[in-house]
């Protein structure tokens, strides 16, 4: 039978490798906010009598600037629309004021009308320096509150197997893994294709880790059957190996069937969402390699108690 | 024996039935029901604004305002909007499928009081803002002195002096706000006549008796509408402002008709979306989602054979019943809302996966057919339900937290994926082992082929343990 347990460091070096880079990434660079959470405002133009290569990203920033927009970051490209292509703006500027917002669009729209012709507002979205800090707040509260509710669950619903404390902490420290990866791969991807964080991003990341838990759920939940008809003789890390083997077949199928719905959204359904389908995907993705290379092995680790051994063997062991 | 697949497949028959036909409902009615499926602001374009109360405000003042705005929002036409108190000072409006946003927002905010002012015999020009002693302190736009002014269109300007209110605008009588189209041989000229009572209206005779042939200004929300030279005393109150649109016309129509707005409102955060991008969100979304199912339904049956095959028809019944479920509450269908329907395809495909990977274990331990599918769906439910319950608790929190104005798209989605969640527990549970339990009675379908447990490279380890 194929070992999966007594290769648990590897798989723990597999996961160290993948979130260190993007823990330097993100100590660097950090993350790139979205106006969701740092505020600011978001234009979306379409010049549909205008080529893209016509668009001067520096001539629509100064457009902006005139009408007290100073700093706009200004992205053209081209996008299609029923099969049509058409040249498109995105600016991120300042929120809008909160006295007369109206009269700054138009006035940017007029100003940007003359130098370019007709100019559709595809979406502007504006966030003010209020809502957006009680946004962030609702997001760590959220985030806190979930990992605390799935732990407290996980106890009870495992209060007949042994040490029952001890599945929800390695399914919350599973869980914990795949938001490092996450925001490492957030940082990465930020830095490289100016990935936003935004409403979207949360959104994706809390299902993320209801996900993780969720896989983490049916491994454990083998492992904890397994243990009630626990042969005479039988080793912890036998019994915790063959849970694994045994809710493997589940375990890829249901990940190819997110992969496979996921990647329609990303290939067919929208830009909107497009970020939020990749982080998704990322995501899910660590969330089956935590349940069954992590937390399952954690629970191994945490058996033996091997946190005695790391420091007399030296590093060998922890890598 | 028999009783106990019958009466649950009836059940099942009847809930799709009955959902099959809210979905598919003729000119979306069912019995006398709008049924047609509301899509959220980001589907069909429109806009959505949080606006917040300058100052201390009590709440039922912001009561109040928010009465006033919601008759100003019927008075635009815009059908399923929503206005909405958001905690103390907060007031959120959605206007679904409005065609000019800013105008709309304008109209809504704008707070209506309508004044008459002693210019002592200047004219002013119309669009400045003037202190008057009903309002001294207007709010004016924030103008960037650095700048320099674009000739075009100058900055407004605050007049220095603070003129004297004739009337106040808590007088006006709202019942006689009226739209008049005057048709003289000049001009076409939309007007929207209106009239004072008690006191506003006798100072208002007084006044303009004493200053015949003076100018008078019209004064809304501090900003001058028009001067007209008093012609005769207005007596009883009555007067009307001449615009030159009928769209201007119709704004001070509904700022005046439905009584001023009690506070001074502040936009904090909004978001304007366009009908053509909403359009081509929809159609990428149903692509997506039609794509995704078949792609689903293709590896279920290669891979699970029969089984898989029956858990695409427990698919269909659970997108037919979500559907329905949609249409009939009716839940606003927003993008975030179809992309945690898509992801709740892969929680209901997950849990018919758990039942067969079980049921596949059960017959390689050489139970009877039958046996094995009751086997399997026993042994499969303790990780089903608590997985479903932690990903429940996920969503319950996602939503609470998504009542937050700034982060409103992640309610959908925890809606969808709760829903998604307990109707696909229904669907694992119910209808497919239903389905299988009435197939394995019949003798034809008991070939391992169909089962894919014949030729499984596995089969010697997993029963050696």
């Amino acid at each position: 039978m194929k070992n999966i347990v007594s290769l648990r460091y590897i798989w723990f070096l597999i996961s160290l490798l993948v979130i260190v880079p993007g823990a330097i990434y993100f100590a660097l660079y950090g993350l790139r906010t979205g106006i969701d959470f740092a505020g600011g405002a978001l234009w979306d133009l379409h010049f549909t009598t205008t080529q893209t290569k016509d668009l001067n990203t520096e001539k629509i920033g100064a457009i902006f600037a005139q009408n007290g927009f100073e700093g706009a970051q200004v992205q053209v490209s081209t996008v299609k629309v029923d099969g049509k292509e058409i040249a498109s703006a995105v600016v991120r500027t300042k929120e809008l004021s909160a006295t007369a917002p109206e009269q700054q669009q138009r006035t940017i729209l007029a100003a940007l009308t003359k130098a370019y012709g007709e100019v559709n507002r595809e979406s502007l979205q504006s966030v003010g320096p209020t809502v957006s800090a009680e946004a962030t707040r609702s997001a760590a509260i959220a985030v806190l509150g979930a990992c605390v509710a799935i732990l407290i669950y996980l106890t009870v619903a495992f209060r007949k197997a042994p040490n029952p404390l001890r599945y929800g902490v390695c399914a919350l420290i599973a869980m914990l893994h795949d938001v490092l990866v996450v925001l490492g791969m957030a940082a990465i991807l930020g830095h490289f294709i100016g990935l936003e964080v935004d409403a979207y991003f949360l959104t994706a990341l809390l299902t993320i880790i209801s996900f993780s838990v969720h896989d983490t759920i049916v491994v454990f939940d083998r492992i904890r059957e397994n243990l009630m008809h626990r042969r005479a003789g039988e080793v912890f890390d036998d019994i915790v190996n063959h849970s694994i083997v045994q809710t493997l077949p589940r375990s890829i199928n249901t990940q190819l069937t997110s992969i496979f719905t996921l990647t329609a959204l990303l290939l067919f359904g929208g830009v909107t969402i497009r970020n939020l389908v990749l982080v998704l995907l990322i995501g899910l993705i660590s969330g089956t390699y935590s349940s069954i290379f992590n937390a399952s092995q954690l629970l191994v680790v945490w058996e033996h108690q091997e946190w005695r051994t790391w420091f007399r063997r030296g590093s060998s062991a922890e890598a | 024996m028999r009783n106990r697949e019958i009466v649950p497949f009836l059940f099942i028959m009847l809930i799709t039935g009955l959902c099959a036909w809210i979905a598919f409902a003729p000119d979306n009615t069912w019995l006398g029901r709008d049924v047609s499926v509301r899509l959220g602001l980001d589907l069909q374009g429109g806009t959505q604004v949080l606006m917040k109360a300058d100052g201390v405000v009590e709440k039922d003042i912001m009561a109040t305002a928010a009465t006033v705005i919601e008759k100003r929002v019927n008075g635009l036409g815009v059908s399923e909007a929503i206005v909405q108190l958001s905690g103390k000072d907060r007031i959120i409006v959605e206007l679904p499928g409005v065609r000019d946003p800013e105008q709309a927002i304008e109209t809504l905010r704008g707070t209506g009081r309508l004044e008459f002012i002693d210019t002592k015999g200047k004219f002013l020009n119309e669009g400045t803002i003037v202190r008057t002693s009903g309002n001294p302190e207007p709010k004016v736009p924030e103008v960037d002195a650095s700048k320099p002014v674009d000739p075009a269109n100058p900055q407004p300007t605050v007049s220095p002096e603070v003129y004297q209110s004739i009337t106040d605008g808590r007088d006006l009588d709202t019942r006689q706000v009226a739209l008049r189209v005057t048709n003289d041989k000049i001009s076409t000229k939309p007007a929207v006549s209106f009239a004072f009572t008690g006191q506003s209206a006798s100072d208002l005779a007084t006044f303009t008796a004493a200053n015949i042939q003076k100018p008078m200004c019209i004064v809304l929300d501090n900003v001058i509408v028009s001067c007209p030279v008093v012609q005769s005393a207005l007596i009883g109150g009555s007067g009307e402002i001449t615009t030159n649109a009928r769209a201007d016309a119709e704004k001070i129509l509904n700022q005046l008709k439905y009584g001023s707005l009690p506070i001074t409102l502040s936009i904090e955060s909004s978001r304007t979306v366009s009908a053509t991008l909403g359009a081509n969100s929809v159609q990428a979304s149903i692509v997506a989602g039609m794509v995704g199912l078949i792609i689903v339904a293709l590896f279920m049956i290669i891979y699970y054979r029969l089984p898989g095959l029956l858990a695409t028809v427990a698919l269909i019944i659970y997108s037919i019943i979500i559907f329905a479920i949609h249409k009939l509450i009716p839940i606003t269908l927003t993008l975030s809302g179809i992309a945690g329907f898509i992801l709740s395809i892969g929680l209901a495909v997950d849990a018919n996966v758990l039942i067969f990977a079980r049921l596949k274990e059960e017959l390689r331990n050489k139970r009877s057919l039958l046996r094995a599918v009751d086997a399997g769906f026993d042994e499969a439910w303790p990780a089903i339900r608590d997985s479903s319950a932690s990903t429940l608790i996920t969503s319950a929190i996602l939503f609470v937290f998504g009542n937050s104005f700034g982060v409103s798209l992640i309610k959908g989605f925890a809606l969808t994926l709760a829903l998604g969640i307990l109707l696909s527990l229904f669907t694992a549970v119910v209808v497919t082992r239903t389905f299988l339990r009435l197939i394995v009675r019949n003798e034809g379908l008991h070939s391992p082929w169909l089962y894919e447990i014949s030729n499984d490279p596995d089969l010697q380890e997993q029963s050696a343990v």
